[in-house]
């Protein structure tokens, strides 16, 4: 899903930039291009600094220190009604005392635009988000997704270089929020539009984005795709936030080449990472391996190359498409594992308190010092 | 007990309940309502009570309009409602002007100190009325702390005569009523959302522009509850242009005393008094109606 027309070429650039509220850092020495057309959400808990970080593109804010620019031009300073920027915001902020037409009108009444042309282009953007039925009612006779396609036509009928979304599908239930992903994901592939997403779900930033932001405690932790940070997350933080893993914390027995040795204790075994920089003998280091990296099997596995370990059935569950067991190390250690069920099996696979050996190839785990 | 009792039970209470308030409306609002308009239609005379008594001996009913058509005649009464409605309308406006800014700032301010200002802003109403208007006398006199800072100050050098002018009556006004307009305001004000004045801005509104174009109709429902309770009881105030007025000043609830007290013409007091409600009831209706649209533009 990644990388919809995306360009290498800076059009948000953000130059060291910090927010502090008192002496808090909101946002802290954060330093991020973003390619003219990407997809590009921010990802983190709350209180990470996403939202502060994206009130100041919107110029909410004004950094305390550092630059913002966009298409080259330095609008850190610049007012909110100035930027070339439009927002969605998480409660929508739809004008209540409007229609629906008039509320995406607004823009463009105040940048001067003739009658007939805002009545033209509002039509348009009304038909796009499927609401040109909807024009004359007021918002409260409005559903939560008409509303949240309001607020989005209302933001993009004024042809923004950028589209700030803060936290665009939060107040949806889950079905909606499925299709509106795409709905969001088409609408700027046709536009060509920056989005800049907001967001603390995973989930959502995974599907929807060209690449990714984790953000914590108002740093920036890692900016890749969204393959880039699920496979290869660069610390404990992004790799425990992004979906589910099983992370081992040991000491460096060995190095041999980019293979690493490592003794976990609780795991009960000697654990195997491919490292490009290894680590020194003897330091603490995380072995982390998803669920659905880890291979299940009642009889030894031969593969010498392989980290392998015994241990027992604890819990398992189904799931339909996929099985998860939770496995006892002899270490004591529980391990998730996830299994595709391929086979409609008949045959009974595992059961509770069997003992198994779980097994992963040194490619699939990472090995992560921070 | 059973369910069925214990049912006509709270069924009872329900009916009390809505009683109450109705019983009282009916003793104490429409009954003298229903006394004053019949004063109003009889004639003064000298005894005890000062009117003809609404049944002569004959058992006919002996109402009159000739206070009303008093009311018409004489052009004192005409100038003086008018005037009423003038200065309660200024006072009104003024208290407007001054109270939106300060519910504004209630409202946006953070919450310790919120609840400080919404403090100081009820808190004259632990001295009474009188005290409070008495107390602007001792500030506005020739010889008042105002006079005297000023001469002092070498401003002015004779003192001006604040008092019994019509700017007197209005300096009363706003300070007696500016609570009634900023409570309902910052009500209002503090509901609203935030993200509506941003939206705003980013959509290309200059801080101006946002707050006509979303503040100010948003607000609305506040600013015609403030301005009722503030014209109302300005439209009828009787202390204030009493105490700090000019004799000049005569404004209608000063000629409605006047009229039962000093003249002893209850007829002609009380028909005062009617016409003066009929003029309130246009506000009151505008009120309800404007509520009624409200409740529905935001069901």
């Amino acid at each position: 899903m990644a990388g919809n027309g995306a360009s290498s070429t800076p059009f948000i650039e953000i130059r060291d930039v910090s927010k502090y509220f008192g002496d808090f850092a909101a946002v802290d020495s954060v330093s991020l291009t973003i390619g003219k057309g990407e997809l590009f959400s921010i990802l983190g808990g709350s209180g990470c600094g996403k939202t502060t970080l994206l009130r100041m593109l919107a110029g909410f804010e004004v950094p305390t220190k550092g630059r913002i620019l966009i298409d080259g031009v330095d609008i850190t300073e610049m007012p909110p009604y100035e930027r070339p920027v439009n927002m969605m915001f998480q409660s929508y902020a739809i004008f209540p005392h409007m229609t629906v037409e008039k509320n995406v009108a607004y823009g463009l009444e105040k940048e001067g635009i003739p009658r007939e042309e805002i009545k033209r282009r509002v039509g348009e953007m009304l038909n796009m988000v499927q609401l040109g039925a909807f024009a004359a009612r007021k918002p409260h006779q409005l559903s939560g997704g008409q509303r949240q396609r309001v607020a989005l036509a209302r933001a993009l009928v004024k042809r923004p270089k950028v589209l700030l979304l803060d936290e665009p599908l939060a107040a949806l239930d889950k079905k909606l929020r499925e299709r509106t992903q795409f709905e969001l994901m088409s609408i700027q592939y046709k536009l060509g539009i920056t989005f800049v997403v907001v967001t603390h779900d995973q989930e959502e930033a995974m599907i929807l984005s060209s690449r990714i932001a984790v953000m914590d405690k108002g740093r920036l932790i890692q900016v890749g795709t969204p393959k880039e940070v699920y496979e290869y997350p660069n610390c404990r933080f992004v790799a425990d936030f992004i979906g589910n893993i099983n992370m081992f914390e040991g000491t460096v027995v060995d190095v041999d080449g980019d293979r690493v040795r490592v003794n976990c204790k609780d795991a009960g075994g000697e654990l195997v990472a491919l490292s490009d920089s290894p680590p020194l003998a003897g330091s603490a280091v995380c072995v982390a391996v998803r669920p659905e990296k880890i291979f299940i099997s009642q009889n030894e596995p031969e593969n010498s190359e392989d980290t392998r370990l015994a241990g027992v059935v604890e819990d398992l569950g189904y799931f339909g498409n996929l099985s998860l067991y939770r496995i006892r190390l002899e270490g004591g250690r529980i391990v998730q594992v996830s299994a595709q069920n391929r086979r409609r099996s008949a045959e009974r696979f595992l059961e509770w308190d069997d003992k198994v050996f779980i097994s992963w190839r040194p490619r699939s785990a990472v090995l992560l010092t921070d | 007990m059973s369910t069925a009792a214990g049912l006509r039970h709270d069924l009872l209470w329900q009916k009390v309940t809505i009683a109450i308030p109705y019983v009282w409306l009916l003793v104490y609002f429409l009954a003298p309502f229903a006394i004053i308009l019949k004063i109003s239609l009889a004639d003064p005379v000298i005894a005890q009570p000062p009117f003809t008594p609404f049944f002569d001996s004959q058992g006919d009913i002996t109402a009159t309009s000739d206070n009303y058509s008093f009311l018409l005649t004489d052009k004192l009464y005409a100038v003086t409602y008018l005037k009423s409605v003038f200065m309660a309308l200024v006072a009104t406006l003024l208290c407007l002007a001054l109270g939106f800014p300060m519910a504004y700032g209630i409202a946006r301010a953070d919450e310790s100190t919120r609840n400080l200002l919404l403090l100081l802003i009820v808190l004259p109403f632990w001295i009474s009325f009188l005290l409070r208007v008495y107390a602007w006398m001792g500030l506005l006199n020739n010889y008042g702390v105002i006079n005297n800072v000023l001469m002092w100050l070498n401003v002015i050098d004779k003192p001006i005569a604040f008092m019994y002018t019509d700017f007197a009556i209005y300096v009363g006004l706003v300070y007696s009523y500016l609570p009634f307009m900023v409570l309902p305001l910052y009500a209002t004000l503090e509901r609203m959302d935030l993200d509506l004045v941003e939206a705003a801005q980013d959509l290309g509104a200059r801080p101006s522009q946002a707050f006509w174009d979303v503040t100010w109709p948003l607000a609305r429902p506040g600013v015609i509850a403030g301005c009722l309770l503030v014209f109302i009881p300005a439209m009828g105030e009787y202390v204030i242009p009493y105490l700090l007025g000019g004799p000049e000043s005569l404004l209608i609830g000063r000629v409605l005393f006047d009229e039962f007290f000093v003249n002893r013409d209850w007829p002609l007091a009380s028909a005062v008094a009617i016409v003066l409600l009929l003029i309130l009831v246009v506000p009151i209706v505008f009120l309800q109606r404007s509520q009624a649209r409200d409740a529905e533009g935001h069901a």
